[in-house]
């Protein structure tokens, strides 16, 4: 039988309800309920859970006690297991890992959690790539591409896994921001790591082209290209993303998903580099030696500053703009509906001197240009 | 909204349940049962299957299905029941595919013994008259394009592409550039053929986005395109947004300025018959859709007819045969006469129903009928525009305000987000009142799209009718969204949720024995 887990962050979304641009960390949630904040992703997580009434004897719901899943289940009259694991007061991100581990080590087929940004970020540090997750949207920030569009979406994928649909799972990005960058009104969103989620078309909150599923087949085409066209005597700094992961799986590496490596004529001569090491490296190479390969991180699409911030104005300038190689899927650039590439380096002279049109790798000989602005 | 209630309200749709005739067979049943061989014809002609090559043989027979002729009728009239088609309902949902009215007499002509008991392997002699109807389309079709010569050899569009690639690549050959030009740049809305002939033909391809905003293809990102490695752009105007690119001869002025070709994708050219022309654009090459504009119906209609046209120094690459008319003797002929051509890329020498039909619609229209043609499918377009503009939850990204060319293609994006409701519960539920809608074929930068291109055919009641079909649905789906969400209900299938058995290689059953070999029963995978 389907076995489905469930984690409520009972907090999430309380800070957006008294304008305070999310939950994270204990301060800002006394202050969510000192403004007379209330919880309102158990009514999110019901939305969806209402909507699995009807298929209720083909799965096995598995959640962790009280407010964190096991309330809302019985409320919804759905049978449950509960995880062995206490619960003290205020619930935190440290009881949302524990819960995440748990389920995961019961082999749950899918595991719901109903959150925002921050909880995605916990899911990811624990479990990853390892499990198959989807994420019910109830957070103030939803940077991530790891969220249905709503409850209702949320259930409808899940009714259709439950009912024997076959998906090809794929990651997606967790996004999450700088909260207090945020409160200050200034959104700097990072790329923290990857989630496994259904490789559903429709639903998600980042709208994808075609059939998802078939995502990694157009990355390998790119990777494909890429490999054919390397000039030995260059050296590429090979950006974070499952597309920049591609390149170096083509030519027999694993890349580290969310680092910057170095390559040299088909091998890896750094892992996981620094700022500094970047440098280092560079200092070795004449100008117009260098490359900097990057892929567009998350839905809005941001070239530098999100999630390769390793990638300093200072390493930048050495090799752009003529060094700097974009490769992106179509469906990546498609979900942009014609919203340009954006940069945000932390220095506005060099995103100003960057802005313009850039050629994008898209697929096997297959190219676009594509506007950068800051 | 004024729209006028449709009529077909208490349409359902007929549903047999009908099975896969490979499981109606019944072993020995048979349509036709051929007469013994006469013993005094089998005295003198042997047993001919003997005379056979082994390799050419069967060991086995073919997996047939057995049954008789009565019962093939009913299977057959039943499938036909369980459908939709142009002459059945109001089509223009199918956008881009321009389904239109296709006047019923000339299908009288195709089907007269005068044409249909032709052969193509006749002497040119004895076929003077399909020869003269071929060479007398080519004239108009020049005259409506402006180029100097019409190649009828492509069976379809996608094949007119493959035949313009391949002189785009000759040409790139014949004049020592093959290692530098070695780029065809083409715009996202264009066909996606364009991209994949162009790879098949060697070529690397730039594909151009849309300005966000205009609609039209970025000129910025196209001018960092061009380049001396530019050997040619493949481009459509207006492309299936149905937004008219005013700007096309900079496009091309920039193309040429780099030594490269222009290639026209007419395709769609229901909206500029007599407006606008290749010529004066500057393209070098265009290709028509006979069997979308000229009257032969599209989408799995039957046969098609992608004709290819050239400027002057690009004829000797055209594909062979085409018909040349010789004054001195008064004849017309199949003409190979070209140094340069391709060869062939089709068998014999055109699709002669679609030309016949083409022909017999442009005579019947004439100059200022194709005029006529232009301007009502334009005017219907924009029509249809307004009315659904005025509904909620629909959208018409891109050229705010502009009135568009012959079609649009619209969002159901802002109805998703407010009712939770896309455009495949829509296409879903439309099914209920007898009508049809697509959501074209990629790319899908517009969420939730849908494509309707009215043509000059439909009245402007039937237009209303489909209007208030989809103002309809639109109310079901802020009212009451699940009777959206749980369509159709009148129609021969009900709901399916999710297309997985197209996106899933895995699960891909083309043919009847992959069916058998991955499915047992209705669709369930074996173990």
């Amino acid at each position: 039988m389907f076995k489905l887990g469930l984690i409520i962050n009972p907090i999430a979304g309380m800070g957006g309800s008294v304008g305070l641009k999310g939950t994270d960390g204990k301060e800002t949630l006394g202050l969510a309920i000192q403004k007379g904040a209330i919880p309102s992703s158990p009514e999110r997580a019901a939305l969806a859970l209402n909507k699995l009434i009807k298929v209720s004897n083909q799965f096995k719901l598995i959640t962790c006690p009280g407010v964190m899943g096991e309330d809302i289940a019985r409320k919804c009259r759905l049978d449950c297991d509960i995880l062995s694991m206490a619960l003290e007061g205020n619930t935190n991100s440290k009881d949302t890992r524990n819960a995440a581990n748990l389920l995961f080590k019961q082999s749950v087929d899918l595991l719901l959690f109903v959150g925002g940004d921050g909880t995605a970020r916990d899911l990811a540090l624990v479990i990853g790539e390892k499990q198959l997750s989807l994420g019910v949207p109830a957070g103030v920030k939803i940077h991530s591409s790891v969220f249905a569009l709503s409850p209702l979406y949320a259930a409808e994928i899940t009714e259709s896994l439950i009912r024997g649909r076959k998906t090809r799972p794929r990651l997606a990005e967790v996004m999450d921001i700088d909260e207090e960058a945020f409160r200050a009104g200034e959104v700097r969103a990072r790329l923290f790591g990857y989630l496994q989620i259904p490789g559903v078309d429709r639903g998600l909150q980042v709208l994808k082209a075609g059939s998802s599923s078939l995502e990694i087949v157009k990355q390998q085409a790119i990777a494909s290209f890429f490999a054919e066209e390397m000039n030995p005597d260059l050296l590429y700094l090979i950006g974070p993303g499952t597309t920049t992961r591609e390149l170096l799986r083509k030519i027999g590496h694993e890349g580290s998903l969310l680092g910057i490596d170095a390559l040299k004529d088909g091998a890896i001569i750094g892992q996981d580099l620094n700022e500094s090491q970047c440098l280092e490296l560079l200092d070795k190479y004449n100008p117009g030696q260098a490359r900097i390969v990057v892929t567009p991180i998350g839905g809005q699409g941001f070239i530098f500053g999100r999630g390769n911030q390793q990638l300093s104005p200072r390493v930048i300038r050495r090799v752009a703009p003529d060094g700097i190689i974009i490769v992106s899927t179509p469906d990546k650039l498609q979900a942009l509906q014609g919203r340009p590439f954006r940069i945000d380096t932390g220095d506005p002279e060099l995103d100003f001197k960057l802005a313009g049109v850039y050629h994008v790798l898209t697929g096997y000989r297959e190219s676009t240009y594509y506007r950068i602005e800051n | 909204m004024g729209t006028t209630a449709y009529d077909n309200n208490e349409f359902h749709q007929a549903r047999w349940n009908e099975p896969v005739i490979y499981e109606l067979s019944t072993p020995g049943e048979r349509g036709i049962f051929l007469p013994e061989v006469e013993p005094e014809i089998e005295d003198l002609a042997g047993n001919v299957l003997d005379e056979l090559p082994a390799g050419m043989c069967r060991s086995k027979s073919p997996e047939l299905p057995e049954m008789s002729q009565m019962r093939a009728l009913k299977h057959y009239l039943r499938l036909s029941q369980e459908n939709l088609g142009a002459d059945f309902n109001v089509d223009i949902g199918q956008g881009t595919c321009t389904m239109k009215y296709s006047p019923k007499v000339n299908e009288l002509f195709v089907r007269s013994p005068k044409i249909a008991d032709l052969h193509p392997l006749q002497d040119e002699s004895t076929l003077q008259g399909v020869l003269e109807i071929m060479y007398k389309t080519e004239q108009f079709l020049k005259s409506i394009s402006g180029m100097d010569r019409i190649s009828f050899q492509p069976g379809a569009g996608s094949h007119a592409i493959l035949a313009i690639v391949s002189i785009i690549r000759a040409w790139v050959d014949a004049n020592g550039l093959t290692d530098t030009k070695d780029e065809i740049i083409t715009t996202i809305f264009s066909h996606p053929s364009n991209c994949a002939v162009a790879k098949l033909k060697g070529f690397k391809v730039v594909n151009i986005y849309a300005d966000p905003v205009t609609g039209r293809p970025d000129f910025e990102a196209f001018k960092a395109a061009v380049s001396e490695r530019t050997a040619a752009l493949l481009i459509t105007n207006p492309e299936d947004v149905g937004i008219y690119n005013e700007r096309i001869q900079d496009f091309t002025d920039l193309v040429h300025a780099h030594g490269g070709l222009c290639s026209y994708d007419q395709a769609n050219a229901n909206g500029i018959l007599g407006v606008t022309r290749a010529k004066e654009a500057n393209f070098d090459l265009c290709f028509f859709n006979l069997h979308k504009t000229f009257s032969s119906p599209h989408g799995c209609g039957g046969p098609g007819s992608g004709v290819v046209g050239v400027r002057d120094r690009l004829i000797q690459y055209l594909p062979v045969p085409l018909v040349s008319f010789d004054e001195k003797t008064d004849h017309y002929y199949l003409d190979y006469n070209f140094s340069k051509t391709i060869g062939k890329i089709k068998d014999f020498y055109g699709v002669i129903p679609v030309i016949v039909r083409a022909y017999a619609w442009i005579m019947s229209l004439g100059a200022r009928g194709l005029l006529e043609v232009a301007r009502v499918s334009v005017l219907n377009n924009n029509y249809v525009l307004k009315k659904l503009l005025d509904m909620r939850g629909v959208t018409a990204p891109y050229a705010d305000r502009e009135t568009r060319i012959e079609q649009v293609r619209f969002s159901f994006q802002k109805l998703k987000e407010e009712t939770s409701c896309g455009f495949g519960d829509v296409q879903r539920r439309i099914c209920d009142f007898g009508c049809h809608i697509w959501n074209s074929h990629e790319p899908f930068i517009i969420p939730e799209p849908f494509t309707i291109e009215p043509t000059e055919s439909y009245s402007k009641k039937e237009l209303d009718e489909y209007l208030a079909v989809i103002e309809q649905i639109i109310e079901e789906a802020y009212t009451e969204p699940d009777i959206v969400k749980n369509a159709p209900y009148n129609s021969v299938v009900h709901h399916i949720a999710e297309h997985k058995y197209l996106d899933e290689p895995d699960l891909w059953a083309i043919t009847w024995r992959m069916y058998k070999k991955r499915y047992n029963d209705y669709f369930k995978k074996k173990a």
